[in-house]
């Protein structure tokens, strides 16, 4: 059997193959109510990744020509990225289970040789409290790194902490897929 | 409980055919590493499903060694090669970003200050997809060697690099394809954060003098494994 190609960093002049527009999923015309998810990618001493890209991506609602389920944001000077798209539904986990609404996070940047992975999901939903994922992170500081919170109508936030900061700001919850 | 309708996940890594979060060799990692354990997530259709790119809505760019019908300097060359999973099975009509330094080791790049010169004909970026049996092909420059600030007198390999998407959102990968007898790969803290030898050669492209054009260009192949599903769904 054949092994994965091993994975090597995105480096910082990965803007090479940005598209700014590719932060708007909902750019070929997608219909449902538009959100927007903004937040900052933050390094161990607490200072912005600036170089960085942010990708979504969402199984819910499906993809198709007007809709790709998937986005990229660089990160700015301020360690900032912004994304607008639908929001999502809940999804089948496995089992008989159900995800809560959630998409998934995709972190690339010189100093990651792999990407990292992790999730957003949205504060104050139900399903949270019986979410899989959510349910199976015993530590409360580390289960709401997962979880984006309300900033203004349709608008929701969530930072991304690459490590522990110098003040013991939690690290951002990071999945093995 | 296990259920029937699961989604077949990807298979797991091969150990030592990935690098590290943590390499202190390569000091961008110390302040951007994970220190807490990953958490595992069994593959679910979030992981399972991923994007799909319409030509029509991402255009191919498949030569990147003329802009405007003007040449750009440097070493023509043809990459070509097969995507597949581990299995052997072809990856088809799946999109390949390609990016790269031109044939002085500058980047078409705001942040690259590198002291060597800027080609208005070579802009550095690429995009093909793969035909139905998995191949991709395109045309470049050979890019060439540049500074780093990561030790004293640290020098990237020439490389270009790649993004893949596969068949699922588990199979993204990032990577960078290298040059068959480069002597800075031995000194390459990026290329030797490999663990498995055999899996860092794997990414060294080589010299196909089947795709090798008479009097115009070069050619070079470098295959990709992609993750790929577990053989056979697990019973319920």
């Amino acid at each position: 059997m054949r092994a994965v190609t091993g994975s090597q960093t995105i480096g910082p002049f990965w803007h090479l193959i940005e598209h700014p527009e590719w932060a708007d999923l909902t750019r070929f015309g997608a219909t449902g109510t538009r959100i927007t998810l903004t937040g900052s990618v933050i390094d161990g001493d607490a200072n912005p990744v600036t170089d960085a890209a942010v990708e979504l991506w969402q199984a819910d609602p499906s993809a198709d020509d007007h809709f790709p389920g998937f986005g990229r944001c660089r990160t700015d000077a301020r360690g900032e990225f912004r994304f607008t798209t639908l929001k999502p539904g809940p999804v089948p986990g496995r089992g008989n289970t159900l995800q809560a609404p959630h998409f998934a996070i995709t972190l690339h940047a010189r100093g990651l040789l792999k990407h990292l992975v992790t999730r957003a999901y949205f504060a104050g939903e139900p399903l949270n409290e019986t979410d899989p994922l959510l349910s199976s992170i015993d530590e409360p500081k580390r289960r709401s790194t997962l979880i984006a919170r309300p900033d203004g109508e349709d608008r929701w936030r969530i930072d991304i902490r690459m490590q522990r900061g110098p003040h013991a700001e939690t690290e951002t919850v990071f999945l093995d897929i | 409980m296990e259920s029937t309708r699961d989604p077949v996940p990807f298979r797991p890594y091969q150990p030592g055919t990935q690098p590290p979060y943590d390499a202190p060799a390569y000091g961008s990692t110390h302040k951007r590493h994970p220190q807490e354990s990953l958490v595992r997530l069994p593959h679910t259709i979030t992981e399972t499903t991923g994007p799909h790119f319409n030509p029509a809505h991402f255009p191919p760019i498949p030569d990147l060694s003329v802009v405007s019908g003007k040449a750009a300097l440097g070493e023509r060359v043809i990459v070509h090669g097969r995507i597949t999973d581990e299995d052997g099975r072809p990856i088809p009509h799946t999109i390949v970003e390609i990016w790269q330094a031109n044939a002085s080791g500058r980047y078409q790049h705001p942040g690259d200050q590198h002291d060597a010169p800027v080609d208005p004909n070579f802009r550095g970026e690429g995009r093909v997809f793969t035909d139905q049996d998995g191949w991709y092909r395109f045309t470049s420059i050979k890019p060439g060697a540049y500074p780093w600030r990561n030790h004293h007198n640290a020098w990237r390999p020439n490389h270009i690099h790649y993004s893949f998407f596969g068949s699922g959102f588990a199979a993204r990968l990032i990577t960078q394809m290298y040059f068959p007898g480069d002597p800075l790969l031995e000194l390459d803290p990026v290329f030797l954060s490999i663990p498995d030898e055999a899996a860092r050669d794997r990414l060294v492209c080589k010299l196909d003098m089947n795709v090798t054009e008479p009097e115009w260009a070069l050619g070079y192949r470098f295959d990709v494994v992609l993750r790929g599903r577990e053989a056979t769904p697990m019973e319920g």
